[in-house]
């Protein structure tokens, strides 16, 4: 199949950077999106244009590890549901289609070159409390530790987040809030996390804050773009835990 | 740990904090909004009706309570307007550049002109206050009771405020932003105050829509009747409050409020 790519080039961080189009031939539908953009990044380098490849984020190329990134037609990961830009398949595309190629945008996400934003963000937001203080050794026999299966449950569905950072893509606020309440569900939700939990919710949520991503407007349209599918419900529990380790924080202890 | 004030500044200077504080005062102004058009219905019941309702605002804990309400909820107001347009700055500077080839996935309409909406109601929120609160139109102002001289015709007001094509094309459009408005705005007061769930997502969304059709056809049903002159004038339907009226008058200390009391006990006014 034939394509043609709009894709944003930027030198450097510095650069202004604009939208450059490519023709992609000959491409088979059971290349990856990546693939795709390996066989373009080759017509490139084959042609006498002296032009970089174009560059973009990948590691793991099954769906796991949240390094690829990518908004595609507008859409962090491409319209498809529940998967990553490596996921998508160029069959989800037809023939002669034009398709829009941008890094993930948020000032929190500067653009380093091309289609590579620096997320680094996210590992401070983690760094700030989305841990556990004490060593927790390795995983302890079977039902030695009590947690009912609705909290697992919940606890895992909060741990498949990969902090890709298509929530802040997707996000027109650029707001950080699918992710930040999803990893402090995850650890809010297991006995182990929950003595730590009102100083891990303060501590991650001024951390978001001071990294300059926006705030919630409820539009969901991040649970709608997360690979990882994960709800929006994850929001509404950050909101309230925020809320009562606020007050804890101004009258207790 | 930190002193309550700084924990109090802490609190306002977070995302959460200042969204919180937009729901609550959200919810404070539903609140006011389907009491006052619970009230404003009265016109449909007659001139005698809403004048009382009226009189009675007025005079509640000795005219007191209507300037502790003012008071509310120009605060929860001035709350609400502040930390919105606190947000958006804020958040629009987290996204300075845009994708060039933009795309939505589900949020709605509504839930993207929050900003425009909000400052839209915002100045029709002043004109309105100004036209049948303040009354800068003297001839609005000057309009004794037919039936009881001493006090303001709340009801032939309402009738001659909406006489113009202006005024109620004005408030169609503005209520209809209003309610687009609350369509996100309520939903997204339960969320933001971590009340919502997977399981109670439909039932959230159910009531948003719900309260807000119901504020819409409230609300619009005023000017509307008043325009097209589907309410006389003349307070036909009063009239049996009138004649029960009549006998309270003549034992009780407010006649009005006695007016109201009897209405609601016969159940009249509530229909």
């Amino acid at each position: 199949m034939n394509l043609t790519l709009k894709v944003w080039r930027q030198a450097h961080a510095d650069d202004r950077g604009s939208i450059s189009t490519y023709e992609a031939k000959d491409i088979p539908e059971e290349a990856s999106f990546l693939e795709m953009l390996d066989i373009v990044n080759e017509q490139i380098l084959e042609g006498d244009s002296g032009e970089e490849p174009i560059h973009f984020d990948h590691d793991c190329r099954e769906g796991i590890c949240g390094m690829c990134s990518l908004n595609i037609n507008g859409v962090p990961h491409s319209k498809e549901q529940g998967i990553t830009t490596c996921q998508v398949h160029m069959r989800k595309f037809r023939d002669g289609d034009t398709i829009w190629i941008e890094p993930f945008r948020a000032k929190a996400f500067p653009v380093v070159k091309d289609l590579i934003t620096d997320r680094t963000a996210f590992d401070r937001i983690i760094a700030a409390g989305g841990f556990i203080d004490v060593r927790t050794g390795s995983a302890v026999d079977a039902n030695s530790l009590p947690i009912p299966k609705e909290e697992a449950d919940s606890s895992f569905d909060a741990a498949a987040c990969i902090g890709c950072g298509a929530c802040v893509a997707a996000c027109k606020n650029a707001s950080a809030m699918l992710f930040v309440g999803a990893k402090a569900a995850h650890l809010n939700l297991l006995p182990q996390g929950e003595p730590e939990k009102d100083r891990r919710v303060l501590s991650m949520v001024r951390q978001m804050d001071a990294e300059g991503f926006g705030n919630c407007t409820n539009q969901y349209e991040c649970e709608a773009v997360c690979p990882k599918e994960i709800s929006a419900d994850v929001i509404a529990k950050l909101n309230r835990d925020y809320a009562k380790a606020a007050v804890k924080e101004a009258v207790a202890t | 740990m930190n002193s309550p004030g700084k924990s109090l500044c802490l609190f306002w200077n977070s995302s959460i904090g200042k969204k919180i504080v937009v729901a609550v005062t959200g919810l404070l102004l539903v609140g006011f909004l389907l009491g006052h058009m619970a009230g404003n219905l009265l016109l449909f019941a007659g001139r005698d009706a809403l004048n009382d309702y009226a009189e009675f605002l007025h005079h509640m804990l000795h005219g007191a309570g209507i300037w502790v309400a003012r008071i509310g909820l120009l605060v929860a107001l001035i709350l609400h307007v502040m930390s919105t347009i606190s947000l958006t700055l804020h958040n629009r500077a987290a996204r300075k550049e845009k994708y060039e080839h933009e795309a939505t996935v589900q949020a709605s309409k509504s839930s993207r002109i929050m900003a425009i909406s909000g400052l839209i109601i915002l100045a029709f929120v002043i004109f309105h206050i100004l036209h049948f609160t303040v009354r800068i139109d003297p001839e609005l102002a000057n309009m004794p009771d037919p039936n009881e001289p001493g006090r303001h015709d709340v009801y032939g007001m309402v009738l001659k405020g909406f006489e113009g094509p202006f005024v109620p094309a004005f408030y169609f459009i503005a209520i209809t932003l209003l309610c687009s408005h609350l369509s996100h705005g309520i939903a997204s007061i339960f969320q933001t105050l971590g009340l919502r769930s997977r399981k109670t997502e439909g039932s959230i969304k159910a009531l948003s829509w719900l309260v807000t059709a119901l504020l819409w056809v409230g609300f619009l049903i005023i000017p509307m009747s008043a325009y097209f002159k589907l309410v006389s004038d003349k307070g036909h339907a009063s009239t049996g409050l009138i004649q029960q009226g009549t006998v309270a008058d003549s034992t009780g200390y407010s006649p009005g409020l006695n007016r109201v009391q009897s209405a609601i006990q016969q159940g009249t006014v509530a229909e």
